[in-house]
C-alpha cells in the first residue's frame, strides 16, 4: 500500500486465539505503541493454518504474512505448533522456489503474556519488508494475449 | 437422417499423448466416429484453421481442447474454437491446469531462449539468432507466434463448460464424457469430469500411521508391494490428488504424481500435497525437520509438477520483469 508517496507494508497475520491472539490483545490494552501494518486473522490454533491462507494472502495483494502460536509444548491442542513447524518448513522451501524472499513469510512464538514480544515482531517485520518493497504478486503476469485485448476493444 | 453432432479435437501447447489417448479408446473409437462427425483434428486428419474460421460460430457441437496455452497461436485457436463450439472441454491436465509446459512457470521467455538457442551444450549458434515474430524475406515477410512468458490454462484464457483431467485422461474418464455428452446428460458447466475422491481412497495399500525419518527417490529403494508408498519415504501426491484413474500409479510402485489435479472445493493443488507429506514428517523441531527435507529435492516441482499456472501463485516472481537470482527448481 502507497500512503502519501512511502510504502506501508500490509501484512496478513494469522494469530492462534489461545496466545498469540491474546498477546496482541495484551500489547493493545497496555496501549504499547507498533506500526498498523498487521491485518491479523485469528485461528484457533497454528495447526489449522492451511498453506492455501498463505498463498491466497500474497495472491491477493499482500506483501508478507506473520503467522503466530503458541510456543512449542505450549499448544492447548497438544501438537497443532509442531504440524505447523513441518507445514512451514515445507512451504518456505516452496516459496523460495517461487522466488519469494524468505522474509516476507514469518513464523514465530508469542504467549499470552508476551505483548512486547508481538509488539517487536511486527515492528521488525515491518522494517524488513520495508526494506523489500512492494510485492505486487499479480504483476507477475501482464497480459500477453493479443487475441484478448482484440475481443475486449471490438 | 439427422445430423450427427459436429466434434472438433485441437493440440495446443501439448505433447500429443491425449490424442493418443483418445486413439487409445480402441474399438470404441469407432463409436465416436459414428456418433461424432469430425470437423477439425489436425493430429489425424487434414484441417486447415482457415476451414474453422470459416464455420458458423456456434457450429461445433463439442471441442476437446488439449494443451497449455503459451503462445500466439494457441491463444488464436482456444478464442476461434470457444466461438465456433457450443461446449468446450479443457481436455487433459495441460489445457486444466497448465501441467509439464506450465513448469516454464518457474522461468521466462529471455531465461528460457538464453538455454535453449545459445547456452545448451548440444547448441551451435555462433550468430546468436533467437526465434524472431517477424522476418523479410525476398519472398514476402514470415510471421512466428509470439511466445509467453506466463504460460497460461485454457480456462485463464477464454471460458470452459468442462474439464476433463489427466496425463491423459484415463479411457474411462474419456468413455465417461463421451457417453455423457452423446445422451446429454452433461453435469452442471464449469464442473469435473471425474471422482471427488482422492488417489488413496482408491489406492489398495495398507495406510497406518505415517512417520517417516527421511524421503527416498524412487530409484533407491524397492518398495514393499502392499504398504503405503509415502509411508515408505516415497514421494507420493494421492492424499491431496482427484481420483478417476484407478490408482494405477501406486498399484505398480510409483507414487501418484498428482496429474488428475486438486480435488472439489481445493483452490491450490500444491498447498493440499504439501500439507500432506509435510503431516508424515516425523520430527519436532525445526532444525530436525529440515534435515528430514533434505531429502526431498524440488519440492515445489513435486507439489505443482501439474498444476503450476492454475495455482494461486501461478509462476515463479518476476521482479520488474527481471529474473531472480535464487529459487528455481534444483
Ligand atoms: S493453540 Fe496456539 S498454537 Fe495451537
Amino acid at each position: 500500500m502507497i500512503e502519501n508517496g512511502t510504502f506501508k507494508p500490509v501484512i496478513v497475520g494469522f494469530l492462534c486465539n489461545w496466545c498469540s491472539y491474546r498477546a496482541a490483545d495484551l500489547a493493545g490494552t497496555s496501549r504499547m505503541g507498533y506500526p498498523s501494518t498487521l491485518r491479523d486473522i485469528r485461528i484457533m490454533c497454528t495447526g489449522r493454518l492451511d498453506p492455501t491462507f498463505v498463498l491466497r494472502a500474497l495472491q491477493k495483494g499482500a506483501d508478507g504474512v506473520l503467522i503466530m502460536g503458541c510456543h512449542p509444548g505450549q499448544c492447548h491442542y497438544q501438537a497443532g505448533n509442531y504440524k505447523a513447524i513441518r507445514r512451514f518448513a515445507l512451504l518456505k522451501r516452496t516459496l523460495r522456489q517461487l522466488g519469494l524472499e524468505e522474509e516476507r513469510v514469518q513464523l514465530h512464538w508469542a504467549s499470552a503474556a508476551e505483548g512486547v514480544q508481538f509488539a517487536e515482531t511486527v515492528a521488525r517485520m515491518t522494517e524488513q519488508i520495508k526494506a523489500l518493497g512492494p510485492l505486487d504478486w499479480s504483476h507477475n503476469w501482464p497480459n500477453e494475449d493479443p487475441y484478448a485485448v482484440e475481443e475486449a476493444t471490438e | 437422417m439427422t445430423q450427427k453432432p459436429k466434434l472438433a479435437l485441437y493440440w495446443a501447447s501439448s505433447c500429443g499423448g491425449c490424442e493418443i489417448a483418445v486413439l487409445g479408446l480402441h474399438e470404441k473409437i469407432l463409436d465416436v466416429a459414428a456418433a461424432f462427425d469430425i470437423v477439425f483434428w489436425p493430429c489425424v486428419m487434414d484441417f486447415k484453421y482457415a476451414d474453422v474460421e470459416a464455420m458458423e460460430d456456434g457450429e461445433i457441437d463439442v471441442c476437446f481442447f488439449n494443451g497449455a496455452i503459451r503462445n500466439d497461436e494457441n491463444a488464436h485457436l482456444a478464442h476461434l474454437l470457444r466461438r465456433k463450439s457450443k461446449v468446450l472441454v479443457a481436455f487433459g491436465a495441460c489445457a486444466f491446469g497448465g501441467s509439464m509446459p506450465g513448469l516454464a512457470n518457474f522461468y521466462d521467455r529471455d531465461t528460457m531462449f538464453n538455454w535453449i538457442y545459445m547456452d545448451s551444450p548440444t547448441t551451435i549458434n555462433p550468430d546468436k539468432v533467437l526465434p524472431q515474430k517477424r522476418y523479410d524475406t525476398p519472398e514476402g515477410e514470415l510471421v512466428l507466434p509470439g511466445f509467453w512468458n506466463t504460460v497460461k490454462t485454457l480456462a485463464q484464457v477464454v471460458p470452459v463448460d468442462y474439464f476433463l483431467p489427466g496425463c491423459p485422461p484415463e479411457a474411462q474418464s474419456i468413455e465417461a464424457a463421451v457417453t455423457a455428452i452423446v445422451a446429454g446428460e452433461l453435469p452442471p458447466p464449469g464442473s469435473v469430469i471425474g471422482s471427488d475422491v482422492t488417489v488413496c481412497d482408491e489406492c489398495k495399500r495398507t495406510k497406518t500411521e505415517k512417520k517417516i525419518k527421511r524421503f527416498y527417490r524412487p530409484q533407491e529403494i524397492i518398495p514393499d508391494p502392499d504398504i503405503c508408498l509415502l509411508e515408505q519415504g516415497l514421494f507420493c501426491a494421492g492424499i491431496g490428488t482427484r481420483s478417476g484413474c484407478g490408482a494405477k500409479c501406486p498399484a505398480v510402485g510409483m507414487g501418484c504424481r498428482g496429474c488428475y489435479g486438486p480435488n472439489e472445493g481445493v483452490l491450490d493443488h500444491g498447498a493440499k500435497i504439501l500439507t500432506g507429506i509435510a503431516s508424515a514428517i516425523d520430527a519436532e523441531t525445526a532444525e530436525e525437520v529440515e534435515i528430514i527435507l533434505d531429502t526431498l529435492p524440488d519440492p515445489a516441482g513435486y507439489f505443482y509438477r501439474f498444476h503450476l499456472p492454475d495455482s494461486l501463485l501461478r509462476r515463479k516472481a518476476r521482479k520488474n520483469g527481471k529474473k531472480q537470482m535464487d529459487g528455481g527448481p534444483q
